[in-house]
């Protein structure tokens, strides 16, 4: 036990490795503060297209939506990260990270969105319509915010996802959480930086989970 | 040097064709592998869960949390490097594949109890008051009403976490996107990586339409 201790929870390298860990903490934080609207603002985009009813717009986003949810968001990263310098465009991590939830975790907002809209019985466009507001006021003012409601739990759980899903920045450098322990692991040739991380990531999004396991009960509670 | 000789080298990529075969090869057999064992232990949660034993309940609602917290790939690093220190080296292909059937046992544990928890109660009174045992009522009357309703949530998840597999690449698994991109920095072309995603496109887009349609031929009818 004490030796578990030693490697797993070593308090003199937890002292010694929070401040970079911190700092990774820090930008855990911010990416994802930069990613999840970046994604939602993809998503409403694409949602948005989808609700022109016609074939010729339908069809190609159906094709952009499954084409970025089959690639796993890995590939599409390391893809912009080692491809483009060969076309002579450098993004660096970051960038390349940002450009990759546009189009990765847009694809999976576009859906739960365009799951929203549709739910939102056609008579409230029609009554809005016919009060005069403008196809985009009725969309902004009636329907989006009903759609959202209505698929609150999806978005919340789309958006647990990216969270997690920004730890893929430390395969590219970019020095968030699991990269900043990761350095300090190798630094101090212990694991006890890698399981703060996780404890941190833990505590972080437990609550959401919990949030998350109580709507969806209450879901299905109400069917 | 054109854009189609940069990104589509002929001989680069037939070059180097083998490799990514291979790393397609890796790539399935990870996958198989997360999805039985991950949903089989999913299964076996909510089956435990049913009985209702409450310290048994909290320590299984603890785990199934744990795991839908903590991102896939930090539990890749934590088994990979983590292990190690107490003697126990799991290769790179284990310990991405213990890690991604946890959280798949994770996700589909609460699947699989909310369609459990979605039969009505009336449904087991009725089937225990026919003589059906517990076993028998959750077998026969129970789990093949869940199963129903959880079979599009069930496979849009599996297809995501199994997406994951590329995150082996972190703790050197010769799956499609190490293979990739071992060729690119051996032949200092991007080629492999664009066969690489090619590949990926072929295995997981057939899955997501599949998914799309599964999800519309079983929907609940409200």
């Amino acid at each position: 036990m004490e030796a578990l201790i030693q490697t797993f929870f070593n308090p003199g390298i937890i002292v010694a490795a929070w401040p970079i860990v911190r700092a990774g903490l820090w930008n855990t934080v911010l990416l994802s503060l930069i990613v999840v609207p970046l994604g939602l603002l993809g998503g409403l985009i694409l949602a948005l297209l989808a609700s022109v009813k016609t074939p010729a717009v339908r069809w190609p986003l159906m094709a952009w939506v499954d084409f970025f949810r089959a690639f796993p968001p890995l590939v599409l990263l390391i893809l912009l990260f080692a491809g483009l310098p060969f076309a002579g465009l450098e993004l660096g991590g970051f960038a390349c990270v940002a450009v990759a939830f546009f189009l990765n975790t847009g694809a999976y907002y576009g859906e739960i969105l365009r799951a929203g809209i549709d739910s939102v019985p056609a008579g409230q466009v029609e009554a809005a319509r016919s009060t005069g507001l403008s196809r985009l006021q009725a969309m902004a003012y009636v329907v989006l915010p009903q759609a959202v409601r209505n698929v609150l739990p999806d978005l919340l759980s789309n958006t647990l996802e990216v969270v997690k899903l920004t730890s893929l920045g430390s395969v590219v450098a970019v020095p968030e959480l699991l990269y900043q322990a990761r350095q300090a692991q190798s630094i101090t040739y212990n694991p006890t930086p890698i399981v703060v991380a996780a404890v941190i990531y833990f505590l972080m999004l437990w609550p959401v989970v919990r949030l998350l396991s109580r709507l969806e009960n209450r879901a299905l509670a109400g069917r | 040097m054109s854009f189609t000789e940069t990104f589509f080298n002929g001989r680069v990529m037939l070059k180097y064709l083998p490799d990514i075969l291979s790393g397609v090869v890796v790539t399935i057999e990870l996958a198989l592998l997360i999805i039985v064992t991950g949903i089989a232990a999913g299964l076996a949660l909510a089956l435990l869960r049913s009985l209702g034993v409450r310290p048994l309940n909290w320590l299984i609602i603890f785990i199934v949390d744990l795991f839908r917290s903590l991102p896939p790939l930090v539990i890749i690093v934590l088994i990979y490097f983590g292990l190690p220190s107490v003697n126990l080296s799991p290769s790179g292909f284990v310990s991405t594949w213990l890690s991604l059937a946890f959280v798949l046992m994770a996700f589909s544990e609460e699947i699989f109890w909310a369609g459990i928890t979605s039969v009505a109660r009336g449904q087991w009174e009725a089937a225990r008051s026919t003589g059906l045992s517990f076993g028998q009522t959750l077998m026969s009357v129970v789990l093949p009403q869940a199963f129903r309703l959880t079979i599009p949530p069930l496979t849009n998840r599996t297809i995501a976490i199994t997406k994951g597999t590329a995150l082996g690449t972190v703790v050197a698994v010769t799956e499609i996107l190490g293979q990739a991109s071992s060729a690119v920095s051996n032949s200092y072309n991007p080629s492999p990586l664009m066969m690489g995603a090619a590949a990926y496109l072929v295995l997981f887009l057939p899955v997501v339409v599949a998914g799309r349609w599964i999800e519309t031929r079983f929907a609940w009818k409200r």
